[in-house]
């Protein structure tokens, strides 16, 4: 009753017994304190969510709540079963989720909106003089000095508190002033992964897209999109679930660290040892996943396609050339382009392979009136006739019924056995030029070079073809591929290889130079890799990480592991394939949210952009560029078609030709271009390419530096960008923001380089073209410190959401534990107060405004057959500017301003009028669209959404995501499959039949974690008897790859592929970068330097830049930033372990801690990525400043094979195709610090940031 | 003396007495009862230990032998000490033991002062409470000392019989306690009002630790310590 009380025990009070020799004592003192201890671990309730965090976990979590609060949480283990023989999926999760709850109530917390001081003194003082929120937002972005007193102290502290009618305001009369004055594309928003949290996603893309703006990619940019994937088999990503591993029986852990990185799904990697399967590392460094696996493999970083060439050469040697698998020439021949025919062009006197010969190449088209430039061609090994199979991309598009892999003549339906090699049926044998690479000297010396010759000649068995153009030689994709290798085909030749000991490209003799490992070890592994597969008709598996992707040659790394899947038939094999896992890429419900997250339901097409390519153009990088296009071309290549161009002239020709999307698009305001279109009397898209062909309009890209080009307002929300995977982070800073930065490089005009030809050059270059930096963040990272107005969220167990992986088949919900703390809301809630207030300011500035939106040549589109035989520039009169073929379409969007919140809160009218679907089918959703006003209630209320269904709350929103798609509404399911069956012509329902009146709701999924429905738009099946993996279907149901062939593609015969030596795989050493020479002198701190390659694997401690600051676990690793050095690099500079150091280059430099590790190889440091600035971070001696994060001393350098479009599989999708932003084979100088500066003082000049007593 | 000053004597040293060791006792019980988690010394060692291991150590040393030495010295009657000691005997005791254990009070707190004024970190989080009983003790310490130089002036112990008279009059509820001292020096009687309000202020301060001091422990038989099972668990 009472402590004190309850101590005045001096009558009642008993001695204490005594036991064990009178050692021990038992006491009857009160034990109500315990009751503290136990009361710490009581909890209200229990609540279901998870982290989206990109890990691409999506593990299930209980959280538990108690009075309001979420105390902690830990792993849920109640996941659907899986089939008797499979092990279950849980327990998922890792030490990172299970410290998530620390941040809700931590000192990292947003807890109210925020906003720079400067800004907000000039904000008030601006609305005194003018009580128009839009004009006093011009008033101060338009005012030189005003803006740049508040850009220029970006992350350098000031933030002030503000309330959130405060800052809506501004932010809507932000992006009204923008969209009015400079055009709504002006008007860009970041944000990844739509998998992690979609509903999140959705409500900020969808308040951009109604009103114009730009969503920008992810994936490319982060550079997890593999362009291989894309070039290969016309698909983003599409891998195998992680319980398929279980199916292998031989695992390659491809510079993929499972146990680290994959830590929910290590459990299947070692359970299917249990099986006897053989499991082999691939890692530079002695990573976790080598001390797990039977075998290491440890070729230099960046050599990896040497390796993967080498081991192709050993299978194509023993499995189809000298000995033959009759499992795997079945499935080369039906599954891969290897029984394709290729013209040999003959080019100054040299022999090379050219492009496959199309229909179109036959005077009579070979009976094809549909796309005949569109249909490649092979020769049926039963009438020795050239024919056209069924399944190409002609067939794909203006035709029904003959899109399917089905080996028949397109022509007359009879079966055909495709002709793989011409060696034994041939008319001559050519002498062929292959592009070699291998000879490159790289200025690193870690990288060696070969002494072979530029361009290998190889003997080709050839037939001679009579076509329209007279007679040409065509040889197989299989003759030239092997002989690529160094393969002999029997036909001899001096680079072909006698044995796996000659030093010939490609053998396992030659790889050992470039990558280190002995050719024994290669020869064993591609031995019994093959020899598995060969066996178990398909199930050897290779999982990959980001590693092999972040350098710049990585589509040769990729390509170099795929061939040696396919070749061993093991894509669309349970068990077998390519098991990517970078970047939580499968929103599997994708069809159901497109229309949700990009307003398609109002209106189409929505503004979306390549983020590589729109920071490499905005935040300058360019200006920095040292690779010349010379560099990477291919010795065959005609140099004078190239030699004006840099790498940003390229990037501007794709985005002419409409290859690649346009941010900001034109110089003009859109909603100004349709008026003068109007007044001029022609549609607006002719009006367009009639200005841009005269020249008196011109594209953005073309003049980036031009005020009238720049992006003016930009959102950031679910991610941190500039703490994070911001490549060239100090250019961004410097460009972009405006602010501080550690820029040390000089640009190409204080260099004296050869300056763009297609790109106006401005001696100076803009500082600060942001005008306004909004990010949503739930904590304050580094990006949120940067920005100008940080609006807080709901955590992860604060809002609802939907969240999903491609390592599962689950649907997983993020729920609402606890109401958002402080002021914080949910993102889809922030979203739709900015929308009402954006609507509630337009009057009297925007109101019913037609805009003019540029669509890129998109794929899953027809448009995808733009020019299918040469490449052809409208600006240069080599064809006519004709929009959607030659150039970006233009199209016309009318929007009525004014309605924004009700369109933003409403299912809209094209869900009934024009349908859904994604990857090139459509269906009706009128069912599903009554069913949702049923569910979610119509809108009661006057105007534009009335009747229609209410999307008010997240919940609502998640419900339009799982009515609308495929994969969580098997009546929607059968729809799909019966839409797909009519461009096949084959049977596919029965996929979806038995789950057609499965509807999966949200709530069930808080219930319990739900299996999704199988869909055409992916190419994987979920059902009783298979685990989900990429291309089975296409292997399984005859539904052929969304390529140019239909097939998997070995051969890439674009013409800028050819130019850049990438027909075929080949081994490419990493590029020179060239930043650390010009800086080796700069401020000698006395200490000796080293030059070493840059490395970022994922983190340890951490997912991406979360959990870094978190406390518990930075008492797990050390605590701030650090860097792995070897033990040999670190004496030869007089490093020891925990030593501060810096590491600089020309971009930029970082301080931080060592870690000196046997684990690190020789002439490579290795930086976990996303350590972020926030923690334990001086300054860096060289610049001054504080130090950075790892993209510090990176700078994204775009490749041109990238930015081809309108081709087929290389066309443009969001996140599908386009420059990827790679920074590994970048080098940096680590030194010891000599002095440790905190830099805790304010700087001078910039103290007056924090004077902001008088507005608190 | 002034009626008014008469009044305000007795107030002083009459009454405020009382209020305060009421204050002392009912406020700690009931701080004991209904806020047991705030029922702590809250050291800062965890924050900074530079400085604790001399200061912290030096001060509880001399201010807890202090405590003692003046409880007795105080409340022992003249009938009790003339058994062993003379009158002149114990003063000068009490000045060269008082003095010396000062000194190393003074020192110790002096560190802890100036630690908890210029450490940042401890500054920062230290309450009002924490610097103003800080404060206290370290001008009733100086206060005390200063008491030593009057006390020389007469070396016959009368100011320390009159300061005892009136403690013992105090309590032992017995009027006319504030008489004995009303021609005392200055420094007496600020350094008892002192005393006095830091009684008062002991329920409301970090003071109240040395009323849980595990003293138990010293004595308990046997290491190891089990429980009962108590109702309700």
């Amino acid at each position: 009753m009472s402590h004190f009380l309850d101590k005045l025990t001096f009558f009642t009070r008993k001695r204490p017994e005594v036991f064990s020799d009178g050692h021990g004592i038992t006491t009857q003192e009160d034990r109500g304190w315990e009751r503290a201890y136990r009361g710490r671990w009581a909890h209200d309730k229990v609540v279901r969510s998870t982290h989206g965090v990109n890990c691409t976990g999506s593990c299930s979590w209980k959280i538990y709540v108690k009075g309001g609060l979420v105390t902690w949480e830990t792993q849920q283990t109640d996941y659907p079963r899986t089939r008797p023989d499979l092990p279950n999926h849980e327990p998922r999760g890792c030490a990172r989720g299970a410290s998530y709850s620390w941040y809700l109530y931590s000192s990292a917390r947003v807890k109210y909106p925020m906003i720079r001081s400067r800004l907000l003194k000039l904000w008030r003082a601006a609305k005194e003089t003018d009580n128009d929120p839009v004009i006093a937002w011009g008033k101060i972005v338009e005012d030189q000095e005003k803006a740049r007193s508040y850009k220029q102290i970006r992350g350098l502290g000031g933030m002030v508190r503000a309330s959130w009618d405060e800052v809506n305001e501004i932010v809507a009369a932000a992006n009204i002033y923008t969209a009015k004055t400079y055009g709504p594309d002006r008007v860009i928003g970041f944000s990844p992964i739509p998998a992690m949290s979609m509903v999140s996603y959705a409500a900020g893309s969808r308040y951009l897209s109604l009103i114009g703006g730009t969503c920008m990619s992810f994936y490319d940019w982060y550079c997890d999109l593999p362009p291989a994937s894309p070039q290969v088999w016309g698909e983003q990503t599409d891998v195998p679930e992680s319980a398929d591993w279980y199916n292998s029986s031989y695992i390659m852990a491809w510079g993929s660290n499972v146990p680290q990185t994959r830590t929910p799904d290590a459990h299947f990697f070692t359970e299917v040892r249990y099986k006897g399967t053989k499991t082999v590392a691939v890692t530079p460094d002695y990573s976790e996943v080598a001390k797990l696996s039977d075998i290491w493999l440890n070729p230099r970083q960046g050599t990896d396609a040497a390796m993967a060439m080498a081991m192709g050469h050993v299978i194509l040697s023993e499995y189809h050339v000298n000995a033959q698998s009759e499992y795997f020439d079945d499935y080369t021949r039906l599954y891969s382009d290897m029984p394709f025919l290729v013209q040999i062009d003959s080019q100054d006197g040299v022999y090379v392979a050219g492009r496959t010969l199309r229909a179109s190449d036959f005077e009579d088209n070979l009976g094809q009136e549909n796309n005949p430039e569109w249909k490649s061609a092979v020769i049926d090994a039963n009438t020795n006739e050239v024919v056209i199979p069924n399944g190409t991309i002609g067939s794909r598009w203006g035709e029904d019924g003959n899109w399917n892999l089905e080996s028949k003549d397109l022509q007359n339906d009879h079966e055909i056995w495709p002709q793989k090699s011409l060696v034994k049926n041939h008319d001559e044998v050519l002498s062929v030029g292959f592009p070699y690479f291998g000879n490159q000297e790289n200025d690193q010396p870690i990288f060696k070079a070969t002494d072979h010759d530029s361009v290998l000649f190889h003997n080709i068995p050839v037939r001679k073809i009579k076509t329209r153009d007279g007679d040409k030689y065509v040889a197989t994709v299989f003759d030239l591929m092997i002989a690529n290798y160094g393969v002999d085909n029997g036909l001899g030749g001096d680079n072909t290889a006698k044995s796996y000991d000659d030093d010939k490209p490609y053998t396992p003799a030659w790889q050992e130079k470039i990558t280190g490992v002995p050719r024994e070890k290669v020869i064993k592994v591609a031995r019994e890799f093959a020899e598995n597969a060969d066996k178990t008709r398909g199930r050897s598996m290779i999982i990959i990480g980001a590693a092999m992707n972040h350098w710049y040659h990585m589509d040769m790394n990729y390509r170099g592991v795929i061939n040696m899947l396919v070749m061993c038939g093991c894509i669309g094999k349970s068990g077998g394939g390519w098991a990517h896992y970078v970047g939580q890429e499968k929103l599997r419900p994708q069809t159901g949210w497109a229309p949700l997250a990009f307003a398609l339901d109002w209106h189409r097409p929505p503004r979306h952009m390549n983020s590589t390519s729109f920071f490499y153009n905005h935040s300058n990088q360019w200006r920095y560029e040292k690779l010349g296009v010379d560099e990477i071309l291919s010795p065959l290549a005609d140099k004078k078609k190239w030699e004006d161009y840099s790498l940003i002239d390229c990037n501007v020709r794709s985005e002419r030709m409409g290859w690649l999307p346009s941010a900001p698009q034109l110089e003009e305001n859109p909603l100004e271009i349709t008026k003068k279109a109007k007044a001029a009397g022609k549609p607006t898209a002719e009006y367009i390419a009639g200005r841009l062909k005269d020249g008196s309009l011109k594209m953005s890209c073309e003049d980036p530096d031009n005020p009238k080009n720049f992006p003016r307002n930009m959102f950031i929300w679910r991610s941190n960008i500039l703490g994070s995977s911001g490549k060239g982070h100090e250019y961004m800073l410097k460009h972009l923001l405006g602010t501080q930065n550690g820029v040390m490089s000089e640009d190409i005009g204080q260099l004296g380089m050869q300056k763009p030809s297609e790109v106006v050059w401005h001696d100076t270059a803009p500082e600060g073209k942001l005008d306004l930096v909004v990010t949503l963040d739930f904590r304050m990272s580094t990006t949120c410190l940067y920005s100008d107005i940080v609006l807080p969220s709901a955590t992860w167990y604060e809002k609802n959401d939907l969240n999903t992986s491609d390592m599962h088949p689950f649907i997983h919900p993020l729920s609402r534990a606890v109401d958002p703390a402080w002021e914080s809301r949910s993102d889809w809630d922030i979203y739709k107060g900015l929308a009402e207030k954006f609507s509630e300011l337009c009057p009297g500035h925007l109101g019913e405004e037609t805009d003019v939106v540029a669509l890129p040549i998109l794929h899953d589109t027809p448009a995808e057959l733009g020019q299918g035989l040469d490449v052809k520039e409208w600006n240069k009169g080599e064809i006519d500017p004709i929009p959607g073929k030659t150039m970006p379409a233009y199209i016309d969007v009318v929007r009525n301003y004014p309605d924004t919140y009700k369109k933003f809160t409403a299912l809209g009218p094209l869900m009934t009028k024009i349908g859904n679907g994604g990857k090139g089918i459509a269906w009706n959703t009128e069912p599903e669209y009554k069913f949702l006003g049923e569910l979610n209630r119509v809108v009661l209320d006057e105007g534009v959404s009335k009747g229609m269904p209410c999307i008010e709350t997240d919940i609502d929103a998640t419900e339009v995501i799982l009515s609308l798609a495929p994969e969580t509404n098997g009546e929607v399911a059968v729809k799909a499959w019966g839409a797909l069956e009519k461009i096949t012509g084959r049977k596919h329902k029965h996929l979806a039949l038995p789950k057609a009146d499965e509807k999966i709701r949200f709530r069930d999924v808080q219930a319990q974690p739900r299996k999704i429905i199988s869909s055409p738009t992916w190419s994987g099946l979920e059902d009783e008897h298979v685990s989900y993996n990429a291309g089975y279907t296409n292997v399984h149901e005859l539904i052929p790859w969304r390529t140019l062939t239909g097939r998997q593609q070995f051969y890439q015969d674009h013409s800028w592929m050819r130019d850049f030596g990438e027909g075929f795989c080949v081994y490419k050493p990493p590029i020179n970068t060239k930043t650390t020479k010009p800086v080796e002198t700069l401020k000698d701190n006395g200490n000796p330097q080293i030059a070493l390659n840059w490395i970022t694997p994922h983190q340890k401690w951490g997912i991406h830049s979360t959990y870094s600051e978190n406390l518990l676990m930075q008492t797990l690793s050390r605590g701030g930033p650090i860097v792995w050095l070897s033990e040999v690099d670190a004496q030869k500079i007089g490093v020891e372990d925990n030593d501060w150091i810096e590491l600089y280059n020309v971009n930029g430099a970082i301080a931080c801690r060592a870690v000196v590790s046997q684990r690190v190889n020789e002439g490579m440091c290795m930086m976990y990525h996303a350590q972020e600035k926030i923690i334990n971070t001086p300054g860096a001696e060289t610049t001054g400043k504080r130090g950075g994060i790892h993209n510090s001393v990176t700078r994204a350098v775009v490749k041109p094979t990238h930015m081809i479009g309108g081709y087929a599989q290389l066309s443009y999708g969001f996140n599908y195709y386009g420059t990827v932003g790679s920074n590994r084979d970048e080098f940096v100088i680590c030194r010891k610090m000599d002095k440790v500066d905190w830099m805790d003082e304010p700087a001078d000049g910039v103290s007056g940031n924090l004077d902001h007593e008088e507005l608190v | 003396m002034p009626e008014t000053t008469s009044f305000l004597h007795h107030l002083a040293f009459g009454i405020y007495p009382y209020i305060a060791v009421l204050v002392m006792v009912l406020g700690s019980i009931l701080r004991y009862d209904r806020d047991q988690y705030s029922w702590k010394a809250n050291s800062s060692q965890l924050l900074r230990s530079k400085g604790m291991r001399l200061g912290s150590n030096l001060f509880h040393i001399g201010i807890i032998l202090l405590f003692f030495t003046h409880l007795v010295g105080l409340l022992m009657p003249e009938s009790v000490y003339h058994l062993f000691m003379t009158t002149e005997a114990k003063q000068m005791m009490a000045m060269i033991g008082g003095g010396i254990l000062g000194g190393i009070c003074f020192i110790g707190l002096t560190i802890l002062i100036v630690r908890r004024m210029t450490d940042k970190r401890i500054r920062a989080t230290s309450k009002t409470s924490d610097l103003l009983l800080l404060w206290m003790l370290y001008i009733q310490l100086i206060l005390g000392l200063i008491s030593i130089y009057y006390s020389a002036q007469h070396l016959d112990g009368s100011s320390m019989v009159a300061l005892g008279n009136w403690a013992q009059h105090i309590v032992t509820f017995r009027s006319g306690a504030a008489d004995f001292i009303v021609h005392e020096p200055w420094v007496f009687k600020a350094h008892l009002l002192l005393g006095l309000t830091i009684f008062l202020v002991f329920p409301f301060t970090r003071l109240v630790h040395m009323l849980s001091v595990p003293v138990k422990y010293i004595f308990r038989r046997g290491y190891q310590i089990v429980r009962k099972r108590d109702r309700g668990y």
